[in-house]
């Protein structure tokens, strides 16, 4: 759902692509979120759908290609979306769901190639150049991973086919949808070309108007112009990283599975809190599913950190570093509460909350240095308890009791909170939000 | 006021009086030094930060008596760099002036009304050795917490039966425990005080030089939450911190299995190099085996180190992970030629004492008590 949609070049001629050398496939699903909802709901296909929150203040996390026509994009606020489409149907999204479609689907990749780059929930970079002898060519094996995913998970997905990862995720975005999009090696240069310059990876809007300003409009005026001229123009950095990638260059091999850096949630409250007792069940909440989440990944991160956003969208993130690293949910969301209460809020109304751990290392084999007076069965011990009930039970079947009254995945606790308190009407205009955490950004 | 001193007497009591003034006191007249001169041919410097007080009285050729307030800091500094020749002080005005050689120095008065008068000069509760006093609590002070998680952590506690007095500290990964003997005014003293850290180290260390020092505890020291201490012609008093500490008794392993007894300096020195390829919150891991001990740090792709030293052993071999820091804090704190490790095993914790002798016993007048690093499964 990217804000800028070019038109696919027409190639020249109709013979089949030459594929050889264009080892590298972005695959990326069609408006993933919508199209996996729309699986339960097949009365819905053919119309518009958008997903996101159900309060007004949400924003949107994806659409059908029906709602986009109408100019829905991700990440716009819910009212605004509702306002350019009011006959669209709003569905929440269905988070476990999504991961597990995910999970299906990045298995799928792993059964082609080991070297799969996952970039999100629903798109990743595969490195196919090892697989050509057992699959055939990589044009055979992106229509194969598109039937496949087709046929077991009813959801479309988009190929580019390249030799480089950049061009492979342009050609996959102008497939879109449904698509496939090979670029020869020998037609790489042709294709790059007659795109304009906000195609090229990195080429935002200011950007777009420097290079607009200089009178460059598409790639090929980018690569006519000596790069001396883009350096001076756009930075030693981005005008040589223009001129490669004008040229086809891009040397970025696909990496297999990114390490995260930092895992985190937040959560934006139905209407604005300033109820301290409610902030801090809610930092419990996001600490214990921070911590969940941390451990899973099989890390332990030493930097708490929180974020504050009030209710004139002032956004303030506060973190502390810890003398160890861990993964146990009490001791950061003391650290979490402590950060807190640091800020000393008189009663701030506030809109946002969210706790990460940041600096995170593998938990296997870290050092813990212990404590004097520690129990033999501490902390650390009942949250590997609480996760293997998890495991067995689903998310939330065990949580500390001053979260009982929630319901699973804290959706009901919001409306629970809407429901006491006066559904505030918020001041006009639109609102950018980000969607929880734990669905892509 | 108006009096002359040798720059020395005034260097370093003003220095002494000065070191703990706050760098950003919550009212101004904090960060002052109060000067009395006394017709007596004495001056006293006082300073008072409501949790700190300290006091020092000189021998100064007094012309005229008064008391004035000056910045402190800034009072220590000048006398510290003057040339090393008789400083004449007086007031003029609102001024006080430092004449030293051709140096001339004129400092704004503060109002000395609104100086808070210090708590009452304690009366002593007994005697301790200046020297025993510095080395047991510096041998303390170490295993007090840093941080501010637990405020109470930061504090030693001194506990006192009689002519013992027992001093503990701990920021739970290791714990400091030593004992000394005192000459207490009553045979039947019995006190409990939460001294913080920072401050009892400085002042163990600015009085411990003095033969002997005077502690006052209890109503003796002007009221309770207060203790004073005395040497020579410096008074010094500190607020004891409030509330409850730990429990630690159950701290202490009740059983041995293992025990080496090395060369302090040998471990010391070995325990140093190896730990230069520990990062950050790795451990040297410590195996023991017959005759010697091997320190290890660094793992797979990192840097690693290895080195062994002599060391007699009773009991099963062991292998013990130590934050290489809180390790070499125990060692340097013994004190003794010897160290003597005792572990039961490696996820308890290891007690450490001194000893003189590689066959002697141990003085268990000193406990160092660390918490191994055990590895994450």
């Amino acid at each position: 759902m990217s804000r800028r949609q070019f038109a696919a070049p027409t190639r020249s001629g109709d013979d089949i692509p030459d594929d050889t050398g264009c080892t590298i496939l972005h695959v990326d699903m069609d408006a993933f979120y919508a199209s996996a909802s729309l699986i339960e709901r097949p009365d819905l296909h053919g119309r518009p759908v958008i997903i996101g929150g159900g309060g007004n203040r949400s924003v949107v996390l994806s659409a059908t290609y029906e709602a986009r026509r109408f100019g829905v994009t991700s990440a716009m606020p819910m009212a605004r979306a509702r306002r350019l489409c009011p006959q669209a149907v709003v569905l929440e999204p269905d988070f476990p769901r999504y991961s597990q479609i995910s999970d299906a689907i990045m298995a799928t990749f792993h059964s082609v190639t080991d070297i799969v780059e996952p970039l999100s929930l629903d798109e990743a970079f595969l490195d196919v150049g090892g697989a050509l002898r057992r699959l055939g060519p990589p044009t055979g094996i992106a229509q194969h991973l598109r039937d496949t995913i087709a046929d077991e998970q009813s959801i479309t997905c988009s190929v580019g086919v390249a030799p480089t990862k950049f061009v492979a995720k342009l050609a996959s975005s102008l497939a879109k949808p449904d698509g496939m999009i090979v670029v020869p090696q020998a037609e790489m240069l042709g294709f790059l070309h007659q795109l304009p310059v906000g195609a090229l990876w990195g080429v935002g809007d200011r950007t777009e108007e420097a290079l607009v300003r200089l009178g460059l409009r598409t790639v090929a005026d980018i690569a006519h112009t000596p790069v001396e001229t883009l350096r001076r123009a756009l930075g030693q950095a981005s005008g040589s990283h223009l001129h490669d990638l004008a040229w086809g260059r891009d040397e970025r091999t696909v990496v297999r599975q990114q390490r995260e850096k930092s895992i985190g949630a937040d959560e934006t409250f139905a209407h604005d809190i300033d109820d301290p007792v409610a902030i801090h069940r809610e930092l419990l909440r996001l600490s214990d599913r921070t911590a969940a989440r941390v451990r899973a990944a099989g890390m332990m991160g030493r930097t708490v950190s929180i974020k504050v956003r009030f209710a004139d969208f002032t956004t303030i993130t506060r973190a502390r570093t810890l003398r160890d690293p861990t993964d146990v949910s009490q001791e950061i969301y003391a650290t979490a509460r402590s950060l807190f209460d640091a800020l000393g809020l008189q009663r701030a109304r506030i809109r946002l909350v969210g706790v990460r751990m940041e600096g995170l290392v593998e938990s296997e084999g870290a050092p813990i240095q212990g404590l004097l007076d520690e129990p033999d069965h501490g902390w650390r011990e009942a949250d590997r308890a609480v996760d293997q009930a998890s495991a067995r039970f689903g998310a939330g079947a065990v949580r500390p009791a001053s979260l009982v009254h929630e319901v699973r995945n804290g959706g009901a606790g919001r409306n629970q909170r809407a429901e006491r308190g006066p559904q505030g009407s918020r001041g006009p205009g639109p609102r950018a939000g980000r969607p929880p955490a734990s669905g892509p950004a | 006021m108006k009096f002359r001193v040798e720059r020395d007497v005034l260097a370093e009591a003003v220095t002494w009086v000065a070191r703990g003034l706050p760098a950003r006191p919550p009212v101004p007249v904090l960060a002052g030094v109060l000067l009395e001169a006394s017709d007596e041919g004495t001056i006293t410097l006082s300073a008072f930060d409501y949790e700190v007080s300290a006091k020092v009285t000189v021998v100064a050729d007094v012309a005229e008596s008064g008391t004035v307030l000056v910045l402190g800091r800034l009072l220590a500094d000048i006398s510290r760099n003057l040339p090393a020749r008789p400083i004449d002080v007086s007031s003029e005005g609102n001024k006080l002036q430092l004449v030293c050689g051709s140096s001339r120095f004129s400092l704004l008065m503060m109002p000395s009304a609104d100086y808070p008068s210090l708590p009452v000069a304690p009366n002593s509760s007994g005697v301790l050795q200046g020297d025993v006093f510095t080395q047991a609590v510096a041998q303390v002070a170490i295993a007090a917490d840093k941080g501010d998680t637990l405020p109470i952590l930061t504090g030693v506690r001194m506990e006192i039966e009689g002519d013992k007095i027992t001093l503990l500290a701990t920021d739970r990964y290791r714990l400091a425990m030593r004992e000394l003997t005192w000459k207490p005014a009553s045979a039947d003293a019995s006190h409990l005080a939460l001294i913080p850290a920072r401050t009892l180290s400085d002042t163990a260390r600015a009085l411990g030089a003095s033969g002997s020092v005077e502690m006052a505890l209890g109503g003796s020291a002007g009221g309770d939450g207060l203790i004073g201490f005395e040497a020579g012609q410096r008074r010094t008093t500190t607020r004891l911190l409030d509330g409850e500490y730990p429990k630690v008794t159950s701290i202490f392993p009740t059983s041995v299995d293992t025990e080496s007894v090395i060369e302090t300096s040998e471990l010391v020195e070995a325990v140093k190099r190896v730990a230069l390829v520990a990062e950050r919150n790795t451990p040297v891991r410590l195996r023991f085996s017959e005759g010697q001990v091997t320190i290890e740090a660094g793992t797979g792709d990192d840097a690693q180190a290895s080195e062994a030293v002599e060391a007699v052993l009773t009991g099963p071999e062991i292998e013990i992970a130590f934050n290489p820091q809180f390790l070499l804090d125990g060692l340097g704190a013994v004190g003794t030629a010897y160290s003597r490790l005792s572990f039961t095993q490696p996820s308890r914790p290891a007690v450490l004492t001194g000893q003189a002798e590689a066959d002697g016993q141990p003085d268990e007048s000193y406990r160092y008590v660390l918490m191994p690093v055990r590895f994450a499964s």
